[in-house]
């Protein structure tokens, strides 16, 4: 039942993104926007600041994840219908999952644009190494997602839900952002740092599992008013 | 076993910080009541709906389905409860078939027949196809009735059902609160709107600033007793 609930939640997000296509195009305009003024600032005469991608790329998926954070649960507020997935035959917990893979899904196809984005713009071997990179964006783009979908969705009838976001996301997911920045900068180390990137993986990893813990035992006390 | 033929508030109270929306309110229907609560804007009326659709935790008392607490009865409790709010709890960018498809899922309710059928209740038959964005503030709530009650649930909860509806639209959602209550259900109505409470409750429940001053069987002349009661209050 767990599993199907949140299977159903990601599918219905899919079905009304596929419809909408708004948040995707939102999503990775930001993102895109992001990159690109930043590539401005710090690529004089062809040649990019040193180890400015790793950050830059991070940062372009923490802003465009705020974003689709705030867009997606701007949907359930909209008719209330939050309330109505809350009130369920299922555990909470899986409705709060489902919304996780929603936002988990929105990024990685933002990723999959930025990545090759940034290794153009900034010169760096992002795909040196594509296996680590990949699980390293997967840990560190799940970490944010749990944190973020906890905190979007307590706040979704917050009248400054735009403002309180970015003010509990980002602190909390400080340590996300130094592993995800730190992991990347080793992968485009020449030759790559594979020993540093794992260990960051593995940190990022940590992370999730308890993040994870916490937003499924926490979920339904903070979302029952 | 997770069906039930009873509810009841026990002394339950509700503070939102220094806010008392609900103070020691006790009550109890049973299935075929068509339970009004009645009341000004602000009353707690939502509140106690919350409350008895889980969504809401009391301070202090508890409520009890069947006599047993909801923490006993688990999440299944809520494959019996149906609410319908002002809000309507429909996704507009996908269609009435689709929102009705993905509730029914989310229930585990029958599948095609019962998503024809509803929407043939709500005189969508052949607008199932379309977003519900298209669609007036009537069509929008007959749709959200139908979703509300997708699972045929035990406890029909309605806050202020009849919100922004036209005549015909009320007389429909009255006629299938009737039958549903006919049919076994506890339908629980909020609504500050006496004259549409009027000849269709069977108990009156009229609350004020959190507090329930009177649970009495319905009688002719609710507006009288609701400014007697209103007024001595």
């Amino acid at each position: 039942m767990f599993a199907r609930t949140a299977l159903l939640v990601l599918q219905k997000d899919f079905a009304i993104e596929v419809r909408s296509r708004e948040i995707l195009y939102t999503t990775l305009l930001f993102a895109l926007s992001c990159v690109l003024i930043f590539s401005i600032a710090f690529v004089k005469e062809g040649e990019p600041l040193l180890d400015a991608a790793a950050g830059i790329l991070w940062i372009a998926v923490e802003f465009a994840g705020t974003l689709a954070l705030g867009k997606t649960f701007e949907r359930e507020r909209y008719a209330e219908t939050l309330r109505a997935l809350l009130l369920a035959p299922a555990p909470r917990a899986a409705i709060y999952l489902g919304k996780m893979l929603g936002v988990v899904a929105l990024l990685a196809v933002a990723e999959a644009l930025l990545v090759p984005l940034v290794a153009l713009l900034f010169h760096a071997p992002l795909f040196a190494e594509p296996l680590l990179l990949v699980a390293l964006l997967a840990a560190g783009t799940v970490g944010f997602s749990i944190v973020g979908t906890l905190f979007a969705a307590m706040l979704v009838r917050a009248r400054s839900r735009d403002v309180m976001l970015p003010i509990l996301l980002y602190p909390m997911t400080v340590p996300v952002m130094i592993a995800g920045v730190r992991g990347t900068s080793a992968l485009l180390q020449s030759p790559a740092d594979t020993p540093s990137a794992i260990m960051w993986i593995g940190l990022l990893a940590s992370l999730d599992v308890v993040f994870m813990t916490i937003a499924l035992w926490t979920f339904e006390p903070l979302m029952t008013e | 076993m997770t069906d039930f033929d009873s509810v009841e508030l026990l002394d339950v109270s509700r503070h939102f910080g220094r806010r008392r929306a609900l103070s020691h309110v006790s009550l109890t229907a049973r299935a075929g009541d068509i339970l009004g609560l009645l009341g000004p804007n602000g009353a707690g009326k939502s509140t106690i709906i919350g409350a008895l659709a889980t969504l809401v935790a009391p301070t202090s008392g508890e409520v009890r389905y069947g006599g047993k607490r909801a923490r006993a009865l688990g999440d299944g409790l809520r494959r019996h409860i149906g609410l319908l709010a002002h809000e309507l709890h429909l996704y507009p960018e996908l269609t009435a078939r689709q929102n009705l498809e993905f509730f029914a899922k989310l229930y585990g309710a029958d599948g095609a027949p019962a998503i024809d059928a509803a929407l043939e209740r709500a005189a969508l038959a052949d607008r199932g196809h379309e977003e519900v964005q298209g669609f007036s503030r009537g069509m929008r709530q007959r749709l959200a009735l139908e979703r509300a009650l997708l699972h045929q649930p035990r406890l029909v909860l309605f806050d202020e059902p009849f919100t922004g509806l036209d005549d015909h639209a009320v007389s429909i959602v009255a006629s299938r609160l009737r039958e549903l209550a006919a049919a076994g259900a506890i339908v629980i109505i909020a609504t500050h709107d006496l004259d549409l409470a009027d000849g269709l409750v069977t108990r009156v429940a009229l609350i004020r600033e959190g507090r329930l001053l009177s649970d009495e069987p319905a009688a002719a002349g609710l507006r009288a007793r609701y400014r007697s009661v209103m007024g001595h209050a």
